[in-house]
């Protein structure tokens, strides 16, 4: 007993180490990305490169990671949760709503919260939290019945629990909400239930809601002109992916989702404002300060709830803050952060809702005839998954679904509160009638629909260009977001169930594991007594990599 | 690509073409009967409500195909009833507040196997339907049941179970057209210089695998492949001109008729 005590000792010293920089503050996610050994936000830093300063996993090593250990959940359902590692603590969600502490080192949980989420919570497309938001001790976790929950991260035990959406509504979340300064920000899902679309903050010690803005502008408001009659009320734009935010122009950006009915934009004359735009919102008060429509009008479902990326490059001779964003609509786009503008748009899979972008990036839309695809399909050329950009390599990098179509039907519907709100219908084009095709999520083992109805590829594009450096092709899609470190390795999954690492510079293929599960999250990494560790989920595994001793 | 919708047209015509005013015989299920309209009903809300999640063909939830009726326990028709009102909100599934004559379509529509055109296949007698598999039909020399007859065809001892009426009808009509991408004839040529024949069974980025001549089961790394080509056309002859429209209607009854064991 005394050996062991003794042996206690200088853990209790590491704890207490610990215990000091226990407090994620504002400022230390301000330098996230000088400290590589955390993952503090769900994108990783502000600026939601996903890229880390991590280096000893290299191309000429990274054939000697092993499995480190794995977490194994006891849900149902696509495990889509991207985790937060601070001071030697995982923080991670599973369906519907539980949040876990665990040892980042060994797998082991320290505690588990669970939000039973009420029984008239409706979301349309499976069960998903993606994660959570820290400051101080505090994580941060939005629910399917569309609560913000704020819990202790030392114990497991809720401080405050607010309504941020009516369920009976079909209000929800699903993203990981994103902090900046003293307020939690969060976005509501529900684009398929006819919902009015926001993003709300939150004082973060109190849980008081401090500001909203309604991504869908109501009488008085600019951009209402954009709706006819009634149709604002109950329009669809859900924010259901985490944005991020340039503390030099003090602004978030949020990409806003779908237009209600998905399938009619008949029933909905107009361009359908903040639906599929990208807002830049004042962190302080929620005001707009501008916004770029990717799809106006959509008829597609072509939610742009993609993660803004930031990155600062010299721009045709001068030095200009960009984002980059691949788009679900099939075009990647580079504009100017500080104002919206539009800088460039270029198609990176096969496109015909469109024949092209104008000078100022609005789509040139050509719908096709009734019963006749459109390329790129439902679920879009890409879509949630978080893409990544390394500044050493200054290329984008993302998942793309290619040769996928599905040809749509639109019909009226009238709109029920809480209920579906979709106007009418899509099939996958596949090569025979009635064959397997692919949809949300990867169903068993056997690829019986096959490459035939679409295939996967990590795209690396060049943001000066729009053109593809190189494509890493996967037989069935991806749904897993991308890494990209300082030793520029490139982390990434898909529906097979492989972990892939690649060569950032030239996509070739160094090292792989088969896991067994489809991959739906982003990998992440973090370092723990100075050795660098991999974590990425698959199936209902959370497998941590790191280098043979 | 050929496209889901006119080539779906065109096979009808063909169908009725050959056949002549489709027989009104009811969809087969496990122990009701639905009407066609019921099952039309059930089929336009399908595509609206739930194929968002469960998918086209109802397979796209985990542990869950609603076209063969697999759910994760057993189900009465009055329990899905309860499942499609009341949700699984564990799962994310949402309740659907329907009408009664909706919630019976839908009922309908996934007991009927998603099967619209069922209706109006015309099914004739099952022994009949074995004489003409093994005899004047051909169907032995590549397909196999119950554990007799080559692997060169996909095993068709359950394929009552996992197909409905005009889906077989259509395969026996027009094999090309109907074949799943998965059921390509393949032949791949090795690093080392082999040769193997076969029908592919599964295939991902990187392996694929095979049931190859000789009823063996071989997986290959794609990175040992030198050559890799797979048939766009099926091997199976149309059943058209060669069997009348009894024959295809008793071969339809036998493939009906088999059930897994």
């Amino acid at each position: 007993m005394k050996t062991i005590f003794r042996r206690a000792l200088p853990l209790l010293a590491l704890l207490s180490t610990a215990e000091l920089h226990g407090q994620v503050s504002f400022e230390r996610i301000l330098a996230a990305s000088a400290e590589p050994q955390s993952w503090l936000t769900y994108n990783g830093s502000y600026d939601s490169k996903r890229f880390s300063r991590l280096d000893q996993v290299t191309p000429a090593n990274v054939h000697a990671l092993e499995i480190k250990w794995m977490l194994q959940n006891q849900v149902f359902g696509a495990w889509q949760s991207s985790p937060l590692v601070v001071d030697g603590v995982m923080y991670l969600t599973q369906r519907p709503n539980d949040v876990m502490a665990v040892d980042p080192r060994t797998g082991r949980v320290f505690w588990l919260y669970r939000h039973t989420p009420s029984p008239d919570a409706r979301v349309c497309c499976g069960a998903n939290n993606r994660g959570l938001a820290m400051l101080g001790e505090t994580l941060f976790m939005g629910t399917l019945d569309a609560r913000l929950i704020a819990i202790d991260s030392r114990t497991g035990k809720a401080l405050w629990n607010v309504e941020v959406g009516d369920v009976n509504e079909a209000y929800s979340i699903t993203m990981a909400p994103l902090v900046v300064k003293d307020k939690v920000l969060v976005g509501v899902g529900g684009g398929e239930y006819g919902i009015r679309g926001f993003v709300s903050a939150y004082d973060a010690v109190t849980g008081e809601e401090e500001w909203r803005f309604h991504t869908i502008p109501g009488p008085g408001e600019p951009g209402h002109e954009t709706w006819s009659g009634d149709d604002w009320m109950h329009g669809g734009a859900p924010v259901w992916i985490t944005g991020s935010y340039d503390p030099e122009l003090d602004l978030t950006y949020w990409g806003v989702g779908n237009p209600g009915p998905d399938w009619n934009p008949d029933q909905r004359p107009g361009d359908n404002l903040y639906s599929d735009a990208v807002i830049a919102l004042d962190p302080d008060t929620g005001e707009l300060r501008w916004h770029f429509q990717f799809t106006p009008n959509d008829g597609y479902d072509y939610d742009a709830v993609q993660v803004p990326v930031l990155a600062d490059m010299e721009w045709e001779g001068e030095q200009r803050k960009l984002m980059l964003w691949a788009n679900r609509n099939g075009f990647f786009y580079v504009l100017d952060r500080e104002t919206g503008e539009f800088l460039l748009g270029e198609a990176f899979v096969r496109v015909n809702w469109a024949s092209g972008l104008d000078e100022n990036g609005r789509p040139i839309q050509t719908p096709q005839p009734e019963g006749m695809p459109t390329w790129p399909g439902n679920q879009g050329g890409t879509n949630w998954y978080p893409p990544s950009f390394s500044p050493r390599t200054e290329l984008f990098y993302f998942s793309a679904w290619e040769n996928y179509a599905t040809i749509y039907e639109k019909e009226e519907v009238e709109y029920e509160p809480g209920q579906l709100f979709l106007g009418g219908g899509f099939d996958v084009v596949a090569p025979v009638p009635g064959a397997p095709t692919i949809g949300i999520g990867r169903r068993g083992p056997i690829n019986n629909w096959t490459n035939e109805v679409g295939n996967g590829a990590v795209i690396a594009l060049d943001p000066r260009t729009g053109e593809a450096r190189w494509k890493f092709e996967q037989f069935d899609v991806s749904d897993s977001g991308i890494l990209t470190t300082a030793s520029d390795l490139l982390f990434t999954g898909g529906r097979e169930g492989y972990f892939h690492a690649l060569d950032a510079r030239t996509g070739e293929l160094l090292w792989r594991a088969s896991l067994g599960g489809q991959i739906v999250m982003a990998p992440i990494t973090y370092t723990v007594d100075g050795e660098q560790y991999i974590s990425v989920i698959s199936g209902h595994a959370l497998v941590t990599f790191g280098l043979r001793d | 690509m050929r496209l889901l919708r006119p080539l779906r047209v065109s096979l009808l015509c063909a169908v009725f073409g050959l056949l002549g005013a489709p027989a009104d015989v009811p969809a087969q299920s496990q122990d009701h009967q639905y009407s066609t309209a019921d099952i039309e009903v059930g089929s336009r809300l399908y595509s609206r409500q739930c194929a968002l999640c469960h998918g086209p063909s109802g397979d796209q939830v985990t542990g869950v195909n609603l076209r063969l009726g697999q759910f994760r326990r057993f189900l009465s028709d009055d329990e899905l009833r309860g499942v499609i009102t009341s949700g699984v909100p564990d799962a994310g599934m949402p309740g659907f507040r329907l009408p009664p004559a909706e919630l019976d379509g839908l009922v309908a529509f996934i007991r009927a196997g998603f099967d619209v055109e069922g209706t109006a296949v015309r099914i004739g007698d099952a022994v009949e339907g074995r004489l003409v598999f093994e005899g004047i039909g051909g169907c032995t020399a590549c397909h196999r049941v119950h554990g007799v007859g080559p692997t060169t065809a996909p095993d068709l001892s359950d394929i009552g179970a996992i197909r409905q009426p005009s889906a077989l009808q259509r395969a026996l009509l027009d094999p090309t057209g109907t074949m799943l991408p998965i059921n390509r004839p393949i032949r791949i040529v090795t690093d080392d210089g082999r040769t193997i024949r076969g029908r592919r069974l599964n295939e991902d980025t990187y392996t694929v695998q095979v049931i190859a001549e000789g009823d063996r089961l071989i997986s290959l790394d794609k990175a040992d492949i030198r050559e890799y080509e797979l048939a766009d056309t099926s091997p199976m002859p149309s059943v058209e001109g060669r069997l009348t429209g009894e024959e295809i209607a008793h071969l339809v009854a036998y493939l009906l008729s088999l059930r897994g064991r």
